[in-house]
């Protein structure tokens, strides 16, 4: 566990924590067999399962099923978790923890930003959405322009830096995360951000066209180097969306700038996810049939956002019911990260089945960062990723009481450090000034 | 209708008794025109009565009058030929929300319908919430939709003095046929918050209470000078100290929004210097000055669970609520005011957040019905399930707490005014 509060960490407290750091990563080390026994299991991809056992070893799941069918190895480290629940580690499709940033004003498109450069691996954000029940989280710069950068998926280990999060291995080799892109009000302004939205998707056809005659470009290049473009870090970024490498993560509300999120992936065929989708119950027809995943948000009123006035609880029910693929995301700020299981609540609330809600906020979030392999179900070989909650997840009651990434936990109600994340305090968040959408959505 | 002439004589219950010092109330109200509402029966599994313990297969009566005629187990309620019978399995009294500002901070969030603060000067208490509030606003439904039948809005937080507040039903096309209390409190908030609004007038927290402080000894000797026997001696009439001097004679109560502990001590200690009744707002750092908040009596209207916990709200916790229940302090809960998204919370959901977080079931109920009626002072029509009160009551088909459970009738006053389940 990890809990940086401050100044008034001691100094052996830093000593421990080193040592711990040094014995989990790299990520899965944890060597002894863990046994979970006596929950109720929900794999996602599969029956839950009463009464079951689910082991991990080396950060991975090793076994998965009922307590009569799965035997506990001798040398297993064994945890009674009688009455609780168990299901995967929850997987936010759009946060903005961490405390990082984008693109600024200079230019309308940021293509060659990253978040990474900006992310703080100490901000208590990070403990609250493990208090949550997170484990991964895709983070990304805001939505005041139309292209604000590139965003981090990451793991919410306790981590001393960046690195100590990213899923990807080396930051300078691979792809780290998806690219951010937004329509609709929130990119718009005084030059060079464009006037209207006619303009905004002008803009954005223009540099994709630049991008594929830059690709062109090198492709016919065929290695000679004295026959290469100059180096744009832009277009290469660019260049990895359209060889769909880098995943489009595109902020949108109402229903017409949807559809015309839907019509520049056609013209350029990227790969897309839909964000917000504040009007999805207006075109969830169109959304399901372009096979482009949604990632929606849950709130507790309408408004305050005029272009998302129409939004409705009932998008994750209604793109269901369309055969979309539907994922969910906190937004935090805009809901706070601890509250993440009510947005599935919610939405079941609204119409959405339990089996999609809970799919949504695991594999659906699974498969929408293509880490579907990994992450998203308890199965066996994927990374152990899972939370321990006190009752069935869609009820007020229940509490996440413990977060596990890789085989370690990350969250323990029990301990005091860790819960003061989950229910607030004294001193428990750093100075902020007062919340604000300017903060968050990058407004002008 | 709202009659312009300032002496006119008070026709509603709504409107508080005149001052004893004469000052006379700025407006009446023509009667409500009687709504041809139909005997109502209500029938649930478990009847939430907040007067008593929870009844199993209750029954509510509600007359033509809209009152409550009868409450009780359906054993010994019989429910009399040509009652119309709505059945739930869960009913409680229409929720209250303590404070919000919704008919006045409008959903679409464009200056246009932004009528809960006035950025011209940090002191306005004579401003009205009647005279801003859009009972066809988008947000009224919605909570009503929810169950909240009764809400303490107006004024904002954010000004030193920002206005008034008032109570209505979430019914009505007009703030007529929606109120219930014209003039509730005066609106009040110490913290930095102030100065961001008013451009640094006040620039500090010292100088806001040293503001206010000038006001209320102002008011204070415009009240006694008002009283003068000569009448040409008497100040001419000032809406600003007309109201603090109601303010100051216990009439009404200042709402303080005080998140942070130097704030709440802050408010406290108005409160002894000029003997006002005064209710804190918001109170996010209650938890460590509980002992003063108890001693000095005050109640409590406290921030939404959910609220963000940021700006001054940085060290709130999910458990104030149950803290505040444990200490003894009388509290309710409120949506609050929303700047951005969600543009309104519902209390509905803030009280089942504080279910997670160690309060009873009852007690969170009570925080958004008998005990947020008892700190706005209507709980002799709203909050509870008893005879002869209001006929305000939510149907839900389960757990009214779980998230996953639907708001599925809401009858305020024998109407039944929602019947989609929300």
């Amino acid at each position: 566990m990890y809990h940086d509060r401050g100044p008034e960490m001691s100094r052996a407290r830093w000593i421990l924590l080193t040592l711990c750091l040094a014995v989990v990563s790299p990520a899965g080390a944890q060597e002894r067999p863990l046994a979970f026994r006596g929950a109720r299991i929900l794999p996602i991809t599969s029956a839950p399962i009463e009464n079951g056992v689910l082991v991990v070893q080396g950060g991975r799941i090793v076994a998965v099923g009922p307590a009569d069918r799965v035997a506990i190895p001798n040398n297993a480290e064994v945890h009674d978790v009688s009455g609780k629940v168990i299901m995967p580690g929850l997987v936010d499709t759009h946060s903005h923890i961490g405390g990082g940033d984008g693109g600024d004003r200079s230019d309308s498109m940021h293509g060659d930003v990253r978040v990474i450069d900006a992310l703080d691996a100490r901000h208590e954000s990070i403990q609250k959405a493990q208090a949550g029940g997170i484990t991964t989280a895709n983070i990304m710069p805001g939505s005041g322009l139309l292209m604000s950068g590139q965003t981090a998926y990451v793991k919410l280990r306790d981590g001393r830096t960046i690195y100590d999060l990213l899923i990807c291995k080396d930051v300078l080799s691979q792809i780290c995360g998806g690219l951010k892109m937004a329509n609709g009000t929130n990119p718009r302004g005084e030059p060079p951000r464009p006037g209207t939205r006619a303009k905004a998707a002008a803009q954005v056809r223009a540099l994709f066209i630049k991008a594929q005659e830059y690709r062109d470009r090198i492709k016919a290049a065929n290695g000679d180097e004295s026959r290469l473009p100059q180096r744009d870090l832009e277009l290469e970024t660019l260049v990895e969306v359209l060889e769909g490498k880098r995943i489009v993560h595109h902020h949108t509300h109402r229903h017409d700038d949807i559809l015309t999120v839907l019509r520049l992936q056609r013209e350029f065929g990227f790969r897309l996810v839909l964000h917000h989708v504040s009007e999805a119950w207006k075109v969830a027809d169109e959304i399901a049939r372009s096979g482009v995943p949604a990632s929606i948000i849950v709130l507790d009123a309408p408004g305050g956002k005029l272009e998302a006035i129409d939004v409705s609880n009932e998008n994750g029910a209604a793109l269901e019911r369309a055969g979309a693929l539907v994922g969910f995301h906190t937004d935090d700020g805009i809901t706070d990260s601890r509250f993440f299981l009510r947005s599935a609540a919610l939405a079941v609330r609204a119409g959405m089945s339990r089996d999609a809600a809970l799919y949504g906020m695991t594999m659906a979030g699974a498969r929408i960062l293509d880490l579907q392999d990994r992450i998203g179900s308890l199965e066996v070989g994927k990374d152990a990723d899972f939370i321990v909650l006190s009752g069935d997840p869609l009820s007020v009651r229940t509490r996440v009481e413990q977060t596990w990434v890789e085989g370690v936990k990350v969250f323990d109600l029990a301990d005091p450090a860790d819960r003061a994340y989950a229910v607030g305090g004294h001193k428990v968040s750093r100075p902020t000034v007062s919340f604000h959408h300017h903060d968050m959505e990058g407004h002008e | 209708m709202i009659r312009r002439t300032p002496f006119s004589a008070v026709t509603m219950a709504a409107v508080r008794p005149l001052a004893a010092a004469g000052i006379a109330v700025a407006f009446a109200l023509a009667a409500i025109p009687s709504r041809a509402a139909a005997q109502v029966a209500v029938r649930a599994e478990t009847l939430y009565t907040m007067a008593g313990p929870a009844i199993n297969d209750g029954v509510v009566l509600i007359g033509r009058d809209g009152k409550i005629e009868r409450v009780g187990p359906a054993s010994q309620v019989r429910i009399p030929d040509g009652y119309r019978v709505l059945t739930a399995k869960v009913a409680t009294p229409g929720l209250v929300d303590a404070h919000t500002v919704v008919g006045l901070s409008g959903y679409l969030n464009q200056p246009h319908e932004q009528d809960h603060l006035d950025r011209t000067n940090a002191i306005q208490p004579e401003l009205r919430a009647f005279d801003a509030y859009n009972a066809e606003e988008a947000l009224v439904r919605w909570l009503r939709e929810h169950g909240v039948t009764t809400i303490h809005t107006g004024h904002g937080p954010g000004a030193l003095m920002s206005g008034q507040t008032m109570v209505v039903k979430t019914r009505g096309r007009t703030v007529e046929e929606a109120l219930v209390d014209s003039v509730t409190m005066v609106a009040m908030t110490l913290g930095p918050e102030v100065s961001a609004n008013y451009n640094g007038r006040p620039g500090t927290r010292a100088k806001g209470m040293a503001l206010v402080r000038a006001e209320f000894i102002k008011a204070r000797d415009y009240a006694k000078r008002r009283k003068a026997a000569d009448e040409s001696r008497q100040p001419a009439r000032d809406l600003k100290l007309e109201i603090l001097a109601r303010v100051l004679d216990g009439e009404i109560p200042a709402l303080i929004t005080a998140q942070r502990a130097t704030e709440i001590l802050a408010a406290l200690r108005l409160q002894k210097e000029f003997g006002f009744r005064l209710i804190l707002d918001g109170a996010a750092e209650a938890y460590l000055v509980l002992d003063e908040i108890k001693a000095a009596g005050i109640p409590v209207i406290l921030h939404p669970t959910m609220a963000r916990h940021t700006g001054s709200l940085e060290n709130a916790t999910f458990e104030t609520a149950v803290r505040l229940r444990n200490a003894g302090i009388p509290f309710a809960l409120q949506s609050g005011y929303e700047a951005y998204v969600p543009k309104t919370r519902v209390v509905l959901f803030e009280a089942a957040a504080a279910t997670t977080y160690g309060l009873s079931t009852e007690d969170a109920l009570a925080a958004v019905t008998i005990d947020a009626a008892r700190i706005i002072g209507q709980d002799r029509r709203v909050g509870s399930l008893e005879r002869g009160k209001d006929g305000d009551v939510v149907l839900f088909d389960g757990d009214p707490f779980e998230f996953t459970s639907h708001v599925c009738g809401v009858i305020i006053e024998g109407q039944v005014v929602s019947e989609t389940c929300r």
